[in-house]
């Protein structure tokens, strides 16, 4: 059957679907589910890690491989620093953004270095929205709790419990700042609900919120006069020989050239590892989520917590070729798009947290009710015309104009037609030990965003990506500043270079790769 | 394949393995054989290019990846972003180099008078020619020149709404004859809609007054003293 043929199925059975109210599963049949159908739970894609602060753990292969991997800086290095600073912010995105201002605003000499531009990142794709407790029914401890079954209990509550606080100020903070969030008619902030949320919880910018959040963040960075590395990419870290860090050695991309920075703290802000393509996933992240972050943490000597899980989107574009892998907005389902198989059936409550319709969607693809494209590709569909049915004419257009766009440019009109989606690797679960205050156990090594770990537990809810970096991203931000007032500059060395490179000798391993990976190899050799 | 339930779909960034036809583009003026259908980005990488400056968030929002491209025998020079364009037989193009616009630097909080700040900031706002060039190199179709003349005018609410949509590629600053960035311009004033002409929320200010008031202290208590088990019938009991 031609795709055409496929979708007027989910014409023909709109109407029915409609009139089914389809329950979410309990927390049994939740459990089962994704131990049979999550990419998390495929034994084969897992192994061990040899050495290190996590050794023995098990993590994807793609992963483990890189923590393993060799630093690119010989231990003869120069380590003349060109730089001196107060605080070093690694990363360009939302958190690195919202680091450097508050670090700035604190009164510290910041540099923001960024292997990309500053703001080419994922946060700026954040379609979504931002979880903020702010409506009137609503509290954070609600959000605390939501946050918590979302993420099978296995969030730290310490971390948890300070960012669902502090959200309401971090709004406050960003409308200050000129971000213009979605309004009711009484001028209060208009709310949305966002998968596995019990609340209407999502502040939103049509369905722009992360680029809204990152024009005006960056505006702010180049009004502020932050210093800036563009197209400089951290390729090592260095410490005191004690255990505490001192700075990094950065990479100019532009001219290959190494840069040394002595800084005082240093803020980790790299964000995921979407472009590992773990398991073979085809990813929704920016070019540069290679995680860096993870890799350098790691060398020194930092413990890595949740490693083994990631977010994979349940909506991933599948068709056409052109946009697979692209994230097809939540926002769909959160306004009651349907998924449908190729049986015109609804199979998911679809506003249920995204591991379980990720792995729902899997299931019906390897049980044979998926619908293959002409590429080879499997998945199902999202109801996208349903919405304009439901709610009237133009809702598409008004609430939805970057997805109406989005497939617009390959000829596909998701006002007529559903879209095919299948899940997409999306996020990084765990990441790097961080305290409430976003510092690892090296001293002066701080890590915001994406790149932390232990905030979500074991699957991250829609929204809470955005609010994360803002509130880690400041709480890193000041408090590296706050300490660069009274901290000498540390010796640079790299002792803990040299540490990591015995154990790899003890352990046998030379796979010969070197890590970070700072740029996925999609170069064809030619 | 997805069939198989032990491996999930095989993915691949070089689309040759499943887009058997080849098309010809000609990439800054050099031709190079690749699978029709990609994206302009993927055809760099097939034709053994490394991409540096160009490659951002690879999902259209970052505006790294500017282009101009141009089908075969069509004179018009069109713009796009790379990563969200297929390429087709007989294609043209080339990625837009960093352009040097200069853009203002202001504090929106202490600014008094944004409208008429405009034209300190960027004097050459006023002085749009009319050409409509920006709106025709926008690639995310938003009326700019008629948002540079919104906000000369002062009707920031107007502008924040039409570009609302832009990725910032800056392909529009590059054709204006009047040295207009309209792009940065539509920042300032959509960023000093927000701060200076936007309602405070009403709703916010006072969560955030209850949660400095120890509000919720109550329900904290509550929560964070129950053991593991009782937590996760507690959130199990949520619908």
């Amino acid at each position: 059957m031609d795709i055409t043929a496929q979708q007027n199925l989910v014409h023909q059975t709109r109407d029915a679907r409609r009139a089914i109210d389809f329950p979410k599963l309990s927390p049994a049949e939740r459990d089962a589910l994704i131990k049979k159908y999550h990419p998390d739970h495929r034994g084969h894609a897992y192994r061990p890690i040899k050495f290190g602060p996590n050794a023995g753990d098990s993590t994807v292969k793609e992963v483990a491989t890189l923590l393993e991997g060799d630093s690119t800086i010989p231990a003869d290095f120069n380590l003349t620093p060109e730089y001196s600073v107060d605080v070093l912010v690694v990363g360009g995105g939302g958190a690195g953004c919202a680091a450097a201002l508050h670090a700035h605003a604190a009164g510290a000499n910041v540099l923001l270095a960024t292997k990309l531009r500053l703001g080419d990142s994922n946060s700026v794709m954040a379609q979504g929205g931002m979880q903020i407790a702010v409506g009137p029914d609503d509290s954070p401890v609600q959000h605390f709790l939501d946050t918590l079954k979302g993420g099978h209990m296995k969030n730290d509550h310490d971390l948890l419990k300070v960012m669902v606080e502090e959200g309401p100020s971090i709004g406050q903070w960003l409308l200050e700042l000129g971000v213009l969030f979605d309004r009711q008619s009484d001028g209060n902030l208009h709310v949305k609900k966002g998968g596995g949320s019990s609340k209407a919880r999502l502040l939103t910018c049509s369905d722009y919120t992360g680029l809204e959040i990152m024009r005006v963040l960056k505006d702010e960075v180049l009004n502020q006069k932050v210093p800036l590395l563009e197209f400089g990419a951290v390729v090592e870290l260095l410490s005191d020989g004690n255990g505490s860090c001192t700075g990094a050695v950065l990479q100019d991309l532009d001219n290959k050239r190494h840069v040394v920075v002595a800084a005082k703290t240093v803020i980790l802000a790299t964000g995921g590892i979407g472009r590992l393509h773990i398991q073979g996933f085809p990813t929704s992240n920016h070019y540069g989520a290679t995680g860096d972050a993870l890799v350098l943490a790691y060398r020194m000597g930092v413990p890595l917590v949740q490693i083994d899980t990631f977010q994979y989107h349940p909506s991933g574009g599948v068709y056409p070729e052109q946009l697979v892998g692209a994230l097809v907005t939540e926002g769909i389902r959160s306004e009651g798009g349907h998924l449908v198989n190729a049986k015109g059936d609804r199979f998911v409550n679809e506003l249920d947290t995204r591991d379980v319709v990720s792995s729902s969607i899997i299931k019906e693809c390897e049980e044979g009710r998926g619908v293959r494209t002409a590429a080879g590709r499997s998945g199902v569909w999202l109801d996208t015309p349903l919405l304009d049915v439901a709610h009237g004419p133009g809702t598409l257009d008004k609430h939805f104009p970057a997805m109406v766009r989005q497939y617009e440019r390959y000829q596909v009109d998701i006002r007529k037609d559903p879209v095919l989606i299948y899940p997409t690797l999306h996020y990084q679960n765990g990441g790097v030990k961080i305290d409430v205050k976003g510092e690892t156990p090296a001293p002066n090594l701080f890590v915001a965003g994406e790149a932390s770990g232990g905030l979500h537990g074991r699957n991250r809810l829609m929204g809470n990506s955005l609010l994360d970096l803002m509130v880690f991203g400041k709480r890193a931000g000041q408090t590296a500043a706050e300490r660069a007032k009274s901290l000498p500059q540390g010796t640079l060395t790299l002792d803990h270079v040299a540490k990591f490179r015995e154990e790899a000798k003890r352990h046998h391993v030379s796979s010969g790769l070197t890590s970070p990976m700072v740029l996925p190899a999609y170069t064809r050799q030619v | 394949m997805a069939n198989d339930s032990s491996t999930p779909q095989q993915f691949t960034e070089q689309a040759s393995e499943i887009q058997a036809q080849m098309v010809t583009v000609e990439i800054e003026g050099k031709p190079f054989q690749v699978p029709a259908g990609v994206t302009l980005m993927k055809a760099m990488w097939y034709a053994g290019k490394e991409v540096l400056r160009g490659a951002g968030c690879l999902g259209g929002f970052c505006g790294a990846c500017a282009a101009y491209y141009r089908t075969k025998d069509d004179p018009k020079v069109k713009t796009c972003l790379a990563c969200s364009m297929a390429v087709e037989d007989g294609m043209s193009f080339s990625f837009m180099p960093a352009f040097p616009a200069r853009k203002a630097i202001y504090n929106l909080q202490e600014i008094k008078d944004p409208k008429q700040d405009l034209f300190e900031l960027y004097p050459e706002a006023p002085l749009c020619r009319n050409c409509n060039a920006c709106t025709e190199a926008c690639p995310q179709k938003i009326d700019v020149r008629e948002g540079v003349w919104k906000a000369v005018f002062g009707d920031f609410k107007a502008v924040s709404d039409m570009f609302m949509d832009c990725v910032m590629c800056g392909m529009c600053a590059p054709v204006c004859i009047a040295d207009i960035a309209p792009n940065l311009v539509a920042v300032y004033a959509s960023r000093a809609q927000g701060v200076h002409f936007t309602e405070k929320p009403e709703g916010l200010a006072q969560r955030i007054k209850k949660i400095a008031d120890g509000d919720y202290q109550k329900d904290w208590d509550r929560v964070l003293q129950l053991s593991d088990e009782e937590l996760q019938n507690t959130t199990a009991s949520i619908t």
